[in-house]
Formats: structure tokens, C-alpha cells, sequence
């Protein structure tokens, strides 16, 4: 037994090392720069220990600015994203002819370089003095007026932002959740057909439950991609997302570190665990609610 | 209910486009099945049994011809319509409800006047599952039962809705050897309390033969024989039949009628008196297992088919004796009681035949002559 012990330890070893080095280390690298006040990168030195930082953190207006833009981007996206790609899904798994063509479109988005698409909103959005973008002409002709959606007010920057991040994340959920649904073995259907089952009772009843662990898988880590949003907002509104106030917890993060305001690995530290704590506590209460579904 | 079946024919378009020509699962079906009977629907795989059952329930829709019960015609109707129950060979419970719900799943869709209170659906659950016998299992989950028990829990979820028509698709095929025997009687059981039209497809015909009142015999989407089990056994209509019913099979020699008698080879089996008018052919000659008869004392010494002895395998109630004759190209197998004390298990071995149990069938159309 004792020499098995060993044996296993050392077949583990390898990862243990690598997990060690890059992922364990960092983090707790990660923790003593968010409690060292006044680090300073240069010497190396720091004045003392103690929360200062995720009291400056926490009271600057740039970090809440970011917190409720992530927030807003979490709630509204994940919910709309998922439940957008389940229709989708069922559409096209519903469908015979074309079903290959319509599903390869479908994941177009998610082969394509985000910046890119990010430069294509832009300019359908966008208005600038010779133009006022696609989609303020399509506005336009329901006589709503010109709205600036790239540096106008919030709520349109935000519609921007949600709109991008849906349809980003799009392509991935539909691919799950075709997958799922062809996964779902045709007999259940024939049985509740049998029945004189209601198709929006074999949805509910059937379908749902059946596919239910793969919705939460993409809830899960749906949650904590949008959290961890960043490089959608530069796409759209460039690097400097503080002055567009459309910054992000990340986006807050990498600013700290290397931004015009940059060069505080300590703030940095502080605000990326407050963003860890954050995921952690929502991917808990989500596996709990996961857990107590009847799968 | 009887059910009456009237030119019923599904073709299906061929899934290689290169062959024009359609398959036809189902081709002219046109027989009763009468009212309170288990039967057994038989055939090698993809005879087109399924397909034929699945058109009774509704899950297909025929090509041509009408589906009766009683006298309603039930073509057109979609299966919830039609009053059947249906059980499928993975049994298709659904995984994440408890067999109680699994059982109560037809009955909440109901509708209108028929819909029901959750006492009368507790209590009608509950009945099946005494038909069943599967009450202490009701807040189980079907990943968490055997697949005896799975199975009556199928059983049970297609009775709740006293269902005119119990349709099984394969309904042993997932089970063990020993189950799949107290299954089948089981399932007759369940048919005889409650006296349901019941519709079996199988392709073990062993398990056809033993619970059914009759069966059907299919072959390529066509009916063969429809008859008790033992009527078709004694009396087959053509070779296919008579190869598909019975185990061990019936062993099949290239023979011949000639001037009114019938040999195997150089060995004259049988006379005059049971050729009768059957004129001078090739033919194919069935002798089933049980037909082959040994001279007690004399050993296998005397009687008009002479083979050449390959082995004998003792049973206990009855002795198995293996042989080859030149006229067929399988060793032939007899089963004789055990009172035949055969010494050797090689050399000549003679046997007389019992004219009952012997087939002649034609070369050509393989349909039977004697």
C-alpha cells in the first residue's frame, strides 16, 4: 500500500509541478501584492501590510463604474444569450433541408477574430460627421432619430456593448445546444407522441430536462466569460474604456497595470480578487441551484 | 378489440439514391387479429415487423390500405387517438421522473372531459402498478432498477391509460436469458388479467411460440402463415417457415419423387402412400429434429436413412444425435429419448422417419408440396 502511495504521488508529480509554478504560485504572488501598501515595482518595496488597497479600490469611482458594467453585461447577456441559442437550436434541429448550411452560418461568428467583428459594430453603429451609421439609417426610417452609439449616452453604449456580447458568445451556445438536442434519444419523443403529449409539454417535461445539464454548463461558464469581459469593449470603444466609461472589471485590471493610470500592481492585485470572489460566490450559488434540479 | 388490417402497405424511398426502386417495409397486409388474443408477430430482422407495428399505433402512416379496430377506421388518426399503448425495446422511460410520474405521464395529457384529478391519477398509477407488480419501486428511478423491472414499468406506464391495443416492440430482447423466460410469462400473465388486444413483435421465435395465440410470419415485408403456433409448426406453408419455426432447426436434404416415393439421396424415406400425387421432381425435403426414429435394440442398424454419425450429445430427458448425410451440407441434428443407449459416436447410424414430421417442398418456389 505505503509503496502504491508513492508510485501514485509520483505519476502525479508532473502536474502537481506545472499547477504549482504557474497557477498556485501566481495566486498567492497575486495575494501578497493586493496586502502590501505602497508597492512600489521599481525597488521592490513596500511600506507595510494591511487592506489599504481594496479600500482604494473599492472607493474608486472608475472600479464601480466597472463593477456595474459587468454586472450589467453578466445579467442581461448570459440570460439573453442562452435563451436566444435554445431557440435557435431548436429551430434547427427541427429543420431537414439546409440544416448543415444554416448550422455552419450560425458558427461563423465564433471562427472570427473578435476585434475584427468588433470594428464591423463599430461602424454600423457609429455616426461621425459625414455618416450616420447602418443602423441609425434603419432607425431613420421609423422616424426615430440619430443616436450616438459609440460615444453618445450610456444606455446606447451599453445596447451596443450587450448586442456585441450576445452575439459573440452566440455561435459556441448554439453548437452545445444542437448537440445536446441530437443527443436526446428520438424514442422519448415517440413515446410522449404515443401519449398525445403537448409540444410545449414535451419541451418542458421532456426536452428541457433532458438537455438541462448542458444549459447549466453554459450558464456556468457563461457567467464567468462575462465576468471576465475585456477585449469586446476595446473592440468597440478602444483602450481607453475609463474615459468611455464603459470599462470592466478586467478591462480596471489590466489599466492598473499597464494603462495610462498604470503601474499600481497592488490595486491590480486587489480588484482582480474582488473580481475572483465575485465568480467564485456566483458559480457556488449556481452549481447549488444545478444540484438540486432532478437530473 | 380486433383489429382488421385492409391491404396495408408502407413502402419507404431508398437512402441510396443510386437504387430508384422504394423499400417496401409492410406489403399488403390483409388478416384479423381477433378480439383478447396475445399475438406474436415473427420474423428474421428487418422484415418489416416493426414497421407494422408502428403502423397500427400511428408512429408511421401507411402507404396504402385502412387499419380497422373494431369497426372504426383508424388510417388517419394520430396514436393518441387510438387508445394504444405502446412498450419500445429500450423501454424509453424517461430518465429524470420517478416511476410514478413515468406511470402518470399519459394520463396528465389528458384533456377535456377526460382529464383527471390527482387522487383518480394516484389511484389509476397505482392499479398498474399492482398489474405489474412493481408497487414498492413507484419513487425509484428507472436507472436505478433491473431491466426485468424496467420493463414492467413500461408495461405498466402504456396499461394506465387502458389502452384498447398493448403494442411490445422486442419487448425480451434486453433481457438475460432467465428473465427474458419469467418476462414472457409475465407479459402473458398481464394479458390474460386484463384481456387487452396485445401485439408482439419478435424475432426469437421460441419466445413467439411459447406465450402467443397466434402468430404472424414474416419474411421481406410479406406475411407467410397466420395460424396458432402449433398449427404453424406442424404445418408449414413453405420452407422459410418451416427453416424459422423450431429449435433446433429442422434439417433441410436435396431429395427427390421419383415413381411416387420420395428419397434422400439413394435412401428411400418414405412410399407411395404419402407421396401420393406429387409428380417426379427435385425437391427440398424437411425433416424436423423429433421426426427421426431409432430401432431401440438394434442401435441405429436398421431403417431407410443411412448418414454417417458425428457426435452424440446427451441431455438428460433426451439424447441429441449429430450427423452428416451427403444430401445436405449441415450435420443434421435428431433428438431421440434418452432409451437409445448409442455405444459408439462414430460410423454408420440408420433411422426410420415419422411421415408426420417430414416436409417436402418445391425447388423452385420453395412453397410446399407434402
Amino acid at each position: 500500500m505505503k509503496s502504491n502511495n508513492l508510485k501514485a504521488w509520483l505519476y502525479l508529480l508532473p502536474a502537481i509541478l506545472f499547477l504549482g509554478v504557474f497557477m498556485v504560485y501566481p495566486l498567492i504572488d497575486v495575494l501578497i501584492y493586493s496586502v502590501e501598501e505602497g508597492y512600489n515595482s521599481a525597488s521592490q518595496t513596500s511600506y507595510g501590510t494591511g487592506l489599504y488597497n481594496y479600500s482604494y479600490v473599492l472607493h474608486d469611482p472608475y472600479f464601480l463604474q466597472a463593477i456595474k458594467n459587468t454586472f450589467i453585461i453578466v445579467i442581461i447577456t448570459v440570460p439573453l444569450s442562452t435563451g436566444l441559442a435554445l431557440l435557435i437550436s431548436l429551430g434547427l434541429n427541427s429543420i431537414k433541408k439546409l440544416k448543415e448550411l444554416f448550422q455552419t452560418i450560425f458558427f461563423l461568428p465564433y471562427v472570427t477574430n473578435t476585434l475584427a467583428v468588433g470594428l464591423v459594430f463599430m461602424i454600423m453603429f457609429k455616426k461621425t460627421p459625414y455618416t450616420d451609421g447602418l443602423i441609425n439609417m434603419i432607425l431613420a426610417l421609423f422616424g426615430k432619430g440619430p443616436v450616438d452609439f459609440i460615444d453618445g449616452p450610456y444606455w446606447a453604449k451599453m445596447f451596443v456593448m450587450c448586442f456585441y456580447t450576445v452575439w459573440v458568445v452566440l455561435p459556441f451556445k448554439i453548437l452545445i445546444l444542437t448537440s445536446a438536442l441530437a443527443s436526446v434519444d428520438e424514442v422519448y419523443y415517440k413515446a410522449a407522441k404515443i401519449d398525445g403529449t403537448p409540444r410545449l409539454r414535451i419541451f418542458t417535461r421532456i426536452t428541457l430536462p433532458m438537455i438541462s445539464p448542458m444549459i447549466f454548463y453554459l450558464v456556468i461558464t457563461g457567467f464567468i466569460g462575462a465576468f471576465k469581459a475585456y477585449s469586446d469593449e476595446v473592440a468597440i470603444f478602444g483602450t481607453n474604456l475609463n474615459a468611455a466609461g464603459m470599462n470592466t472589471i478586467v478591462g480596471y485590471v489590466y489599466d492598473m497595470l499597464y494603462g495610462d493610470s498604470g503601474g499600481y500592481p497592488s490595486y491590480a492585485s486587489a480588484a482582480a480578487l474582488i473580481l475572483f470572489a465575485i465568480v467564485f460566490t456566483i458559480t457556488c450559488i449556481n452549481l447549488l441551484i444545478s444540484r438540486k434540479q432532478p437530473v | 378489440m380486433k383489429i382488421r388490417l385492409e391491404h396495408l402497405t408502407k413502402r419507404f424511398p431508398n437512402r441510396n439514391k443510386k437504387i430508384a426502386s422504394e423499400v417496401i417495409a409492410v406489403n399488403d397486409f390483409d388478416f384479423e387479429i381477433p378480439d383478447g388474443k396475445l399475438i406474436g408477430l415473427l420474423g428474421p430482422s428487418g422484415c418489416g415487423k416493426s414497421t407494422a407495428l408502428n403502423l397500427i399505433c400511428g408512429l408511421e402512416v401507411p402507404t396504402e390500405g385502412k387499419i380497422f379496430f373494431d369497426d372504426d377506421d383508424v388510417t388517419k388518426l394520430p396514436p393518441e387517438n387510438r387508445g394504444v399503448g405502446m412498450v419500445f425495446q429500450s423501454y424509453a422511460l424517461y430518465p429524470h421522473l420517478t416511476v410514478r410520474k413515468n406511470i402518470m405521464f399519459p394520463l396528465e395529457n389528458l384533456k377535456g372531459d377526460k382529464k383527471l384529478t390527482r387522487e383518480q391519477m394516484e389511484e389509476k398509477v397505482m392499479e398498474a402498478a399492482k398489474t405489474v407488480q412493481i408497487e414498492e419501486l413507484l419513487d425509484r428511478r428507472p436507472n436505478e432498477m433491473s431491466g426485468g423491472q424496467q420493463q414492467r414499468v413500461a408495461i405498466a406506464r402504456a396499461l394506465v391509460k387502458m389502452p384498447r391495443v398493448l403494442l411490445l416492440d422486442e419487448p425480451l430482447s434486453n433481457l438475460d436469458a432467465r428473465l427474458r423466460i419469467q418476462t414472457r410469462e409475465e407479459i402473458k400473465r398481464i394479458q390474460n388479467t386484463t384481456g387487452i388486444t396485445t401485439i408482439f413483435v419478435t424475432h426469437d421465435q421460441e419466445e413467439a411460440m411459447s406465450i402467443s395465440d397466434m402468430i404472424v410470419v414474416m419474411k421481406e415485408g410479406v406475411v407467410n402463415q397466420i395460424g396458432k403456433p402449433q398449427e404453424v409448426y406442424d404445418n408449414p406453408v413453405n420452407l422459410f417457415v418451416a427453416k424459422f419455426l423450431g429449435t433446433p432447426p429442422i434439417n433441410v436434404y436435396n431429395g427427390s419423387v421419383k415413381g411416387g416415393e420420395l428419397y434422400i439421396g439413394e435412401d428411400k424415406i418414405l412410399g407411395k402412400d404419402f407421396v401420393k400425387d406429387v409428380k417426379d421432381q427435385d425437391v427440398y425435403v424437411g425433416i424436423r429434429p423429433e421426426g427421426f426414429v431409432l430401432d431401440e435394440n438394434l442401435e441405429g442398424k436398421k431403417g431407410a436413412l443411412k448418414a454417417e454419425l458425428k457426435a452424440i450429445e446427451v441431455m438428460g430427458r433426451d439424447t441429441s444425435v449429430v450427423f452428416k448425410h451427403a444430401s445436405s451440407e449441415n450435420p443434421s441434428r435428431a433428438i431421440v429419448t434418452a432409451d437409445n443407449n448409442i455405444s459408439s459416436s462414430s460410423g454408420e447410424i440408420r433411422f426410420d422417419v415419422n411421415p408426420k414430421k417430414v416436409f417436402v417442398f418445391a425447388k423452385d418456389s420453395e412453397e410446399r408440396l407434402i
